[in-house]
C-alpha cells in the first residue's frame, strides 16, 4: 500500500477507460469508459486527501463526482434511447445528422 | 501494516484493474457490463484501505446499484438481445494501444518517480459524521446545486426518453417506432 500504488492503479484505469472510449463503436460501451474515468479520477482525489493533505475535501469531491456521474448516466441513457429509435441503432458512428 | 492487509490490498487491486482490462476488450458489451461491476466493486475496497468508508457505501449503491443497472438498461433496450454478441464493433485497436500504453508508462512512471510530500503516519478513522458536517456547512452551495442538477437530469431524462421527444401527451405513450 502507499500513495504511488494506488496512482499506478488509478492510471491503469485510467488507460483502459480511454481505450474503451477510443476503440468502441457502440455508445453504451463509450459510456462504460467514462465512467472508468471517473472512477480513477476519484481514486486520485481520495488517495490524495488520504496520504497528503489529510483533509477530507477530497473525499467531498469525490462524493460530487459520483452524483455528476450518476446524472450524465441517466441521461445519456435518455439520449441513447432517442438515438435508438430514431436511427435503428446506438453506434456512435451513425449519429451525424449535424453534419452538413 | 504489513500480511494480510497487504494481501488483500493486492487482491483487490488486481480485481480492479483486471476488470477494467475485460471491460477494454470483451467482445460482448454484456460481460463488458459485468466486468464493470467487478471494477466498480474494486475500487470500493479501495476505498476502505484510504479510510473512506461513506465513499465506499455510497460506491456500492450508487455506481454498483444504480449506474450498472441504467447501463444494463441501455444495452438491453438498445440492443436486439439476439444479436447482442456482434453489439460491440470496435476498431483503431493498434494506434490505441499504443497511445493508451504509453500513456499508461508516463502516468506511472511519474507516479513512482515523484516524490509525493506523504505525511508520515496513516490514520484510520471513520469520515462520515465529517463528510454529513462539511456539506452542511462548508460545502452547501455546491450541495444544493447538485440537488438541483439532480433534478433537472431526472426531469430532462424523463422527457427525452419519451415519445417524440416530449412533444407529445403522456396519453400516447407507445412503443418508440
Amino acid at each position: 500500500m502507499g500513495l504511488d500504488k494506488l496512482l499506478v492503479i488509478s492510471a491503469a484505469l485510467f488507460c483502459c477507460g480511454l481505450y474503451t472510449i477510443l476503440t468502441r463503436r457502440n455508445a453504451v460501451a463509450v459510456l462504460m469508459g467514462v465512467e472508468l474515468i471517473l472512477n480513477s479520477a476519484n481514486i486520485n482525489f481520495v488517495a490524495f486527501s488520504h496520504y497528503v493533505s489529510r483533509l477530507i475535501g477530497g473525499q467531498i469531491f469525490a462524493v460530487f463526482v459520483i452524483v455528476l456521474a450518476a446524472a450524465e448516466a441517466a441521461v445519456a441513457l435518455a439520449i441513447f434511447l432517442r438515438l435508438y429509435a430514431t436511427t435503428g441503432s446506438v453506434e456512435v458512428d451513425m449519429a451525424d445528422h449535424l453534419q452538413g | 501494516m504489513t500480511g494480510p492487509a497487504d494481501l488483500v490490498f493486492y487482491v483487490l487491486a488486481a480485481l480492479t484493474v483486471g476488470s477494467a482490462i475485460l471491460v477494454a476488450i470483451l467482445p460482448n458489451i454484456v460481460y463488458s457490463a459485468v466486468a464493470l461491476l467487478f471494477s466498480f466493486a474494486g475500487v470500493a475496497g479501495l476505498y476502505v484501505f484510504l479510510s473512506a468508508d461513506f465513499l465506499a457505501a455510497t460506491q456500492v449503491l450508487i455506481y454498483v446499484g444504480g449506474i450498472l443497472i441504467l447501463i444494463l438498461f441501455a444495452v438491453f433496450l438498445s440492443n436486439r438481445i439476439s444479436d447482442v454478441k456482434l453489439s460491440n464493433p470496435a476498431r483503431f485497436h493498434g494506434q490505441a494501444a499504443f497511445l493508451c500504453l504509453g500513456l499508461f508508462g508516463v502516468l506511472s512512471y511519474t507516479a513512482v518517480s515523484t516524490a509525493w510530500p506523504v505525511k508520515p503516519g496513516i490514520v484510520y478513522q471513520p469520515s462520515t459524521a465529517e463528510i454529513g458536517e462539511l456539506l452542511m456547512t462548508r460545502y452547501l452551495l455546491p450541495f444544493e446545486v447538485a440537488s438541483v442538477l439532480l433534478l433537472a437530469a431526472l426531469i430532462g431524462a424523463a422527457l427525452l426518453s419519451r415519445p417524440d421527444g416530449g412533444k407529445g401527451k403522456a396519453v400516447d405513450m407507445e412503443e418508440p417506432k
